[in-house]
């Protein structure tokens, strides 16, 4: 088995070691499903699909990602296992990696889990279950998207507080990012940056890209919902890399 | 053939401050080094750098010939180390842990089953296989560190105040179990107690303030019938006084 898996199996156990795996499982759970009933009218809509779910888990994911990523780096600094796993023979990307991997596999597990929403929708209606399965994806390719943002920023610091509420700021742009309001405000100040006007009302490409929708990965989810996974969206998340050493 | 380690012009600076400064030596197979000196001489960092945790500011360490920055894996392999304060996952369990080590040192599920099996006997973990760490006492948690570091018999072991923590009989336990492994590892031991020095090492390195002060076996300091600390009270209170760090 490579070091990374090794690194990874230890990982995920211990998430389900501590309450951490609990509380977090329980809370998206709960919020998912509350959201997806109340506010996003799953009922009354009177659509067989999972819209109003994937639209809420990008959300839920901003605040509950970060709770996961936190402790990643900064924990094994506070107790100085660190040191530990740093001198064990392995190379330090699969240390990196294994880490990234069992954070990535236990948003998988707790997305599974949402697998009841899925069997209703099939009971009540005739939902295309391709698009759903497109929008679980999307929903793990948000997650690790995140992930990589929560667990570079836990490797900078040895507070666990700061790690979380960074991780918090930097993919709440990222997300808010995806918005139409924040991407008119910044089109006004940088014309262009905020992924401007629609190509078929003028709007221009700045550098060739359209950065308001690079930049967010709601934007991504969004396209997939529509049953849309080019190729291309796949390249969206990216593990972190980089000197952990002290 | 090289000597097993070899630490050449080794210097680690943290902004202005130098914590380890020009320090050069080897250790051959057969040898046990004591490392001593005053708290905050440099010792574990100077260790840390030899275990390819933290990159040295100049000089090179090699152990068994591969350099801890350019080949760290390689040296890695052949090594043992005990980091200050045995740190160890306070969640998993006694086997867990050392199961753990044994898959990334590359061992198969039967073999990797024979080591743990078999540093546990060395550290006497038998009773407590199955405790999660954290509830051990801090005499046990070290030894879950050194039998983490026994665990793939390397020929260089690097242990950073094994026995600290550790109750009489326990301290003799593993210095009968250092001076067994003498002959065919080498070995560096921090330590601030004295006597094991005596007990179990063929040569002291003394170092203070990052430098290398004295660097000669046990009984060529206490030549003249002067005990060890006061050699050592000598040598590191006659140096320049300690600034705060
Ligand atoms: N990460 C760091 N950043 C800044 N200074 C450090 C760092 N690590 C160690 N130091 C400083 O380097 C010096 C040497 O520390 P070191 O831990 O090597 O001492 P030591 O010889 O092991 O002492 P002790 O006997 O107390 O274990 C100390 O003054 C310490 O404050
Ligand atoms: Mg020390």
């Amino acid at each position: 088995m490579a070091p990374a898996l090794i690194v990874a199996r230890r990982e995920l156990a211990a998430y389900f070691a501590t309450p951490v795996a609990y509380v977090f499982i329980v809370i998206f759970l709960v919020l998912s499903g509350a959201l997806t009933f109340t506010l996003g009218n799953f009922f009354a809509r009177g659509q067989a699909d999972l819209i109003p779910f994937f639209s809420f888990v990008p959300w839920l994911f901003l605040f509950l990602v970060p709770a996961l990523t936190m402790r990643l780096w900064a924990e094994e600094r506070r107790l100085g296992t660190i040191e530990l796993l740093l001198t064990l023979p392995l190379p330090q990307w699969q240390a990196v990696l294994g880490k990234f991997l069992a954070a990535w596999a236990f948003c998988g597990i707790a997305l599974a889990l949402t697998f009841p929403l899925w069997i209703t929708v099939n009971v009540l209606g005739e939902p295309d279950n391709g698009v759903i399965l497109s929008g679980y994806i999307g929903c793990l390719l948000v997650a690790g998207a995140y992930l990589a943002v929560g667990a570079a920023v836990s490797a900078l610091t040895r507070n666990q507080v700061v790690a979380f509420v960074l991780a918090v700021a930097i993919c709440f742009v990222f997300t808010a990012a995806g918005s139409p309001v924040v991407g008119e405000f910044l089109d006004a100040r940088i014309p262009g940056i905020g992924g401007g006007r629609p190509r078929h009302l003028g709007g221009r490409p700045l550098w060739g890209l359209h950065p308001r929708r690079r930049l967010g990965p709601r934007y991504h989810l969004l396209r997939q919902l529509h049953g849309l996974l080019p190729l291309r969206e796949c390249r969206h998340p990216r593990p972190p890399q980089g000197g952990l050493g002290a | 053939m090289a000597a097993l380690i070899e630490i050449e012009r080794l210097t680690k600076r943290f902004g202005g401050f130098t914590a380890v400064d020009d320090v050069s030596f080897t250790v051959d197979r057969g040898e046990v080094l004591g490392f001593l000196g005053p708290n905050g001489a440099g010792k574990s960092t100077t260790m840390r750098m030899l275990a390819g945790f933290m990159p040295p500011t100049s000089g090179t360490a090699r152990i068994c010939g591969a350099d801890v920055v350019d080949q760290p894996v390689a040296a890695k392999r052949s090594l043992g180390f005990l980091p200050e304060g045995a740190p160890t996952y306070p969640e998993m369990t006694v086997t867990g842990f050392l199961g753990f080590t044994a898959r990334i040192r590359g061992f198969r599920s039967s073999e990797a089953d024979d080591r743990v099996a078999r540093a546990m006997r060395m550290t006497q973990l038998e009773g407590v296989r199955l405790q999660s760490i954290e509830t051990l006492s801090k005499g046990f948690k070290r030894r879950v560190g050194l039998a983490q570091a026994l665990l793939h018999d390397p020929p260089v072991l690097v242990l950073d105040e094994p026995t600290d923590g550790l109750d009489p009989n326990q301290k003799h336990e593993v210095r009968e179990l250092i001076r067994r492994m003498a002959p065919e590892k080498a070995i560096v031991i921090s330590t601030h107690i004295l006597e094991e020095v005596d007990a179990v090492c063929t040569r002291a390195i003394i170092i203070a303030r990052g430098r290398v002060i004295v660097d000669a076996a046990p009984s060529v300091l206490e030549r003249e019938g002067r005990s060890l600390e006061e050699v050592f009270r000598e040598l590191t209170l006659g140096a320049p006084k300690q600034e705060a760090a």
